[in-house]
């Protein structure tokens, strides 16, 4: 969507009348628009007359219900900006812009390379370094295809996922940044999405969940996958979805 | 046509509700008593408003008070009012519920809206006796047809803008700018600051 659709968005998103793609890319463009978010500001006040002009009276009996809920009701902490995240967010337009495949590109490499460097230590795991290089090199070649398309959407309360998609290099990559570990004896699977058939596309390592996002190449060719999604299996993964998907993303087409 | 309005009884968001918001979010169950009598009202009605089920009703608004308790301590005051914060929550919340429910058919769900009249005209008569009611009443009139009727799909419908497009037969970008002008226009006509 060019900027000038963007800006038409601001009534739509401050009405919830957007789907969770449209919404969490005209997000990203809200972080560059000062002018657009002044906008959705009023906007959203202004929306929430038209549900103030709605007041009634409530039933005595919903305090009691609520008062009593909240007492076993733990409250989140306040958020704290996060200094050293790799600028993903900053990411707008469809195609990659540079200075954000620069930051993917050191992620990617900072990945492989602490990877490379703790197997050197251990010299049997030598074949073990290089296959993380070679994953890292084809990680990078997803990144920078001139044809990759980012789609994100929003997994959960603070969890935003990327996928990049390069159709030339038919392979894509996944990346989530606040991400909770897996309950124990859990991973997270990824599943390619062929037209409602989900294929795997692999294990999120745990080291993809902890510190900045790190996006993690997704095993397999792309292929006619449309989308991909993102389940919780029993350790070492499963052959199909054993449980509802936490996400599922359509790539972007356009 | 001459009404009776009391003045006072519409009472808006105290002042102190985001002082409030600031005790809750260190665990004020005293402070959050208040908020709750401040913004239950309001949120129910909005609720009620979108999913008509009483049930589903106040079983959302349960859900959206919780959220205030659980994140008080993500409250912005630079980003709006508390009053606004609040009432986002609770709007999110019920569009979330209704897409929830409609997700399973898609194909069930197209044919469902298609045969519902628009229901803006019923919300839109609920709008009504109290200063506020009669305020927001007066200035969705100010809207030209297309921009009332694509702004009140949305919000009490809880319809995304291509299903406002699909029922009123415009454009899917017809239907963006009728959202944006028409709450534009509210805006000012409801003299609303950021």
């Amino acid at each position: 969507m060019s900027t000038a659709e963007l800006h038409t968005l601001t009534g739509a998103y401050a009405l919830h009348a957007l789907t969770a793609e449209e919404r969490a890319e005209f997000e990203l463009h809200l972080e560059d628009c000062p002018s657009c978010t002044q906008e959705v500001r009023e906007l959203t006040a202004t929306a929430a007359r038209l549900g103030l002009a709605m007041t009634v009276t409530p039933p005595a009996a919903l305090k009691e219900q609520v008062m009593r809920r909240i007492t076993t009701e733990r409250q989140d902490p306040p958020r704290v900006p996060l200094p050293t995240q790799v600028p993903f967010h900053r990411r707008r337009s469809r195609v990659l812009p540079r200075l954000v495949l620069a930051a993917c590109l050191a992620a990617a490499a900072a990945f492989g390379g602490v990877a490379v460097w703790q197997h050197q230590e251990a010299q049997d795991a030598q074949e073990q370094a290089q296959r993380a290089q070679q994953q890292s090199e084809t990680l990078a070649s997803v990144l920078t295809a001139p044809d990759a398309k980012v789609t994100t959407g929003k997994i959960a309360d603070g969890v935003t996922g990327t996928v990049i998609v390069s159709r030339e290099r038919d392979k894509a990559a996944f990346l989530a940044s606040g991400m909770p570990e897996p309950p124990s004896g859990k991973v997270y699977q990824l599943w390619f999405d062929d037209g409602g058939t989900m294929r795997s596309a692999g294990l999120m390592d745990r080291s993809a969940l902890s510190g900045p996002a790190t996006a993690v190449l997704m095993d397999g060719p792309v292929g006619t996958a449309r989308g991909m999604g993102i389940t919780v299996e029993p350790a070492g993964g499963s052959a199909r979805p054993t449980t509802d998907p936490l996400a599922l993303m359509n790539f972007r087409t356009v | 046509m001459n009404e009776v309005v009391h003045i006072g009884g519409i009472a808006p968001a105290p002042p102190d509700l985001q002082k409030l918001l600031g005790k809750v979010a260190r665990g004020d169950q005293d402070a959050f008593s208040q908020v709750y009598d401040a913004v239950c009202g309001p949120v129910l009605g909005l609720v009620r408003a979108v999913l008509r089920d009483p049930a589903q009703s106040e079983e959302v608004t349960q859900e959206v008070l919780i959220e205030v308790w659980r994140s008080a301590s993500r409250f912005q005051p630079s980003r709006g009012s508390a009053m606004t914060w609040v009432l986002t929550l609770a709007h999110r919340r019920a569009v979330d519920r209704v897409r929830s429910a409609q997700a399973s058919s898609d194909r069930e769900r197209k044919a469902a809206l298609l045969e519902h009249t628009p229901a803006f005209d019923e919300v839109t008569e609920e709008v009504e006796s109290r200063l506020e009611r009669e305020q927001v009443r007066r200035c969705l009139r100010t809207l030209t047809e297309l921009q009332r009727q694509s702004v009140t799909l949305a919000y009490y419908r809880g319809l995304a803008y291509r299903e406002v497009a699909e029922l009123l037969a415009i454009p899917l970008g017809t239907v963006k700018t009728r959202l944006r002008d028409g709450l534009i226009r509210l805006r000012d006509c409801l003299g609303v600051g950021a």
